[in-house]
């Protein structure tokens, strides 16, 4: 899960980690009035959006009067961004966040991932802050520090010491750094986060270290022990496919196509969206039903799948092992009637009680599409989705 | 043996009187996997279905002689449980759980090496469908009945497209020494590359499937061991050709995030390394028929 860069900020600062003084805002007057309680000369009106990159595509404004604060927050408001993390549709601007000047002297890139290689949470950083990291390891790879922790003993002050000095920084800010270092990393440790990344770490031309700007994400499977971190989701900047699936407990992404797909397990569901695409069609979601999936959880999927307007014909594919095929068709011939489906639909029953699934759809009387292998299936799928469409347009 | 688990592997269960626990320990049982009881705090001393159920894994393990724990503990409390095994000097434990935080499995795996290698706990999974030698024994949650017993090795992340691969062989007639599921985590506990040696060096492992996806750098690792180390011929495939970059596609793992992690680069790297790549879910069966012949 992630968050916004104001509540990142808010969480980072109690473990010790120096942020600018800001404010949210809802409305251009809102702004105007966070800028005036900062009181300073110039402020940062910044969009809220789940994406880096805002700069670019207009989401951060430096101002220096109350008609600049209220033109550039009335611009950004209600206005969906588009940078190259979130797709072409963009993310919307709800909430802005008002933030005091900062006079920087020096940018730089700090960022805590977990390593799948190492099995570890890795320090990552580089004196070349402000660019995109992608872009700081093809360009300036030498650049590039990296710090293992070890998990038994946390991170310890002689790491961030050593990142410190090879980061340049005078022998002045070290200990400065080694409190924002160890601090980000606490954050991260305590709270489950996945991801935490601070570009640009700055100098300001006073001799203080600040994060200008934090991102932070959230393991899923560990929100359970933080409620209170949960409560900082923002559905508004999902997408709406998915929250829907989401709210019901569906593992689902959504996709550009036009063949729903329902399928059991991560990997078969992966190779079923190959699959579809190899055949000449192209998925409009994934979803994964998961272990003894009941009729009424194969119902509500169909629902999470027709919740998508572009979807224009369904494929089920199940390999049941601890699934039961004779519950799948069971809830396949539901939805069918409930939903009163009319687009091409194609089931694929094998593993577990699949002579009795197979005999439910057959006796069901229902227009379904039944297929032995999962080539089969997809074909199928893609035939009687191309056979439907071109009825559809010859009917417009 | 072929690798992991046989007809004389002592299973010990823990959750086993919980549902999940329970219905899978007599699938097992049916099969003629040797399960020798159970682990459920506060309910030592007692039975279930007949098993004997104990307090904790050092003290099943010191009634029983158990080598080998299958857990169905929830993800919040599997950690804790994969720890215990390791403590208790059981050989090999398999975690079914899906939903285990991160950090947790951090923790888990640096906690494994406390102990001399030789002591060492090997951990499956988590978030796996199990391990099986077909016609011996298993310990898992995959139908058996679909898995010929023979001489080909399957190792996967995904527990159903690994059926549709053993499934797909046993319709032309190919046979399992043992499929191994190492899970759809990003932090697991044996990866491609180690289960691999383990075939690599089974008398009863003529040939290897694997079956990998999207994200992590798992594969690229197997492929360089394939290439450096294997002489016995190995068939792949890669799920998530279709993935959007960025998107985490189910497993908690299964997202691109850097080079040398989608599914055409992984395809590249295998098959430079010799690897014979089943082109589509569709063709496990046909593609290790011709690797054989």
């Amino acid at each position: 899960m992630d968050i916004h860069e104001y509540q990142a900020k808010e969480l980072l600062k109690k473990f010790g980690v120096n942020v600018p003084r800001g404010g949210i805002a809802y409305s251009p007057e809102q702004a105007v009035y966070r800028a005036q309680e900062l009181s300073g000369e110039k402020c940062v009106v910044k969009a809220q959006i789940h994406s880096g990159a805002r700069g670019k595509a207009g989401g951060v404004r430096i101002c220096s009067t109350d008609d600049e604060i209220s033109d550039a927050a009335a611009w950004m408001l209600g206005r969906k961004l588009v940078t190259h993390q979130t797709g072409p549709q963009g993310k919307l601007v709800g909430r802005l966040y008002i933030e005091e000047a900062t006079d920087i002297a020096q940018e730089i890139y700090l960022g805590f991932v977990m390593d799948r290689t190492e099995e570890r949470v890795v320090v990552v950083a580089s004196a070349q802050g402000g660019m995109e990291i992608e872009d700081i390891s093809e360009d300036e790879p030498d650049s590039i520090i990296r710090s293992v922790v070890d998990p038994a003993v946390g991170m310890q002050a002689f790491q961030a010491r050593e990142i410190a000095f090879q980061l340049g920084l005078d022998a002045a800010l070290i200990p400065q750094a080694v409190k924002q270092i160890t601090g980000c990393y606490k954050a991260m440790d305590e709270l489950d986060a996945s991801m935490l990344e601070i570009n640009p770490l700055v100098v300001t031309g006073g001799g203080e270290i600040v994060a200008l700007d934090a991102k932070l994400s959230f393991d899923d499977n560990a929100l359970f022990r933080h409620p209170e971190i949960s409560e900082l989701r923002d559905k508004s900047q999902e997408d709406s496919r998915e929250t829907y699936a989401e709210d019901r407990g569906l593992s689902y992404i959504g996709l550009e196509g036009e063949i729903g797909c329902i399928v059991n397990g991560a990997g078969l569901a992966m190779a079923t969206l190959d699959m579809i695409k190899m055949s000449g069609g192209e998925p409009a979601n994934f979803l994964d039903v998961g272990g003894g999936a009941s009729p009424e959880r194969v119902l509500m999927s169909f629902k999470a799948v027709l919740n998508d307007p572009n979807v224009e014909a369904i494929l089920v594919n199940i390999f049941a092992g601890i699934n039961r095929c004779d519950w799948i068709a069971e809830g396949v011939v539901r939805a069918v009637q409930e939903l009163k489906l009319t687009m091409p639909l194609v089931v694929r029953l094998s593993g577990t009680n699949v002579e009795e699934g197979r005999k439910l759809l057959n006796e069901s009387g229902l227009n379904i599409t039944t297929a032995e292998t999962l080539a089969e299936a997809a074909e199928k799928v893609v035939a009687a989705w191309k056979k439907a469409s071109t009825k559809n347009a010859e009917a417009i | 043996m072929a690798i992991l688990i046989d007809k004389n592997s002592k299973v010990l269960v823990t959750g086993l009187t919980g549902r999940i626990g329970s219905f899978h320990a007599q699938e097992m049982r049916d099969y003629g996997t040797n399960v020798v009881g159970g682990v459920t705090p506060g309910k030592g001393g007692t039975t279930h279905n007949g098993l004997p159920v104990f307090n904790t894994v050092k003290g099943a393990v010191a009634e029983t002689g158990a080598d080998l724990v299958i857990a169905f503990v929830p993800p919040p409390f599997a950690a804790d449980s994969i720890m215990e095994a390791a403590d208790a000097g059981i050989k090999t434990c398999v975690c079914i759980a899906d939903g285990i935080p991160t950090q947790d499995m951090i923790r888990v795996k640096r906690y494994m090496r406390r102990y001399k290698e030789e002591k060492r706990m090997r951990l499956i999974g988590p978030n796996c469908a199990g391990i099986i030698t077909p016609g011996q024994a298993f310990a898992g949650l995959m139908p058996p009945a679909i898995y010929l017993p023979g001489r080909v090795g399957i190792v996967g992340r995904s527990g159903t497209l690994g059926y549709e691969a053993a499934s797909q062989m046993k319709s032309r007639g190919i046979g399992v020494s043992s499929s191994i599921g190492i899970g759809g985590d990003p932090i697991n506990g044996s990866s491609f590359r180690d289960i691999l040696e383990l075939f690599e060096n089974d008398p009863e492992t003529d040939a290897v499937v694997m079956v990998g996806e999207i994200g992590g750098p798992q594969e690229a690792e197997a492929a360089a061991y394939i290439r450096d180390h294997m002489k016995k011929p190995v068939a792949a495939y890669i799920a998530g050709l279709s993935a959007p970059k960025g998107r985490r596609m189910g497993h908690a793992g299964a997202i691109v995030s850097a080079f040398g992690e989608s599914a055409q680069e992984k395809v590249e790297i295998l098959s430079g390394a010799g690897v014979t790549i089943v082109p589509t879910p569709s063709t496990f069966g046909e593609t290790v028929e011709k690797m054989l012949s």
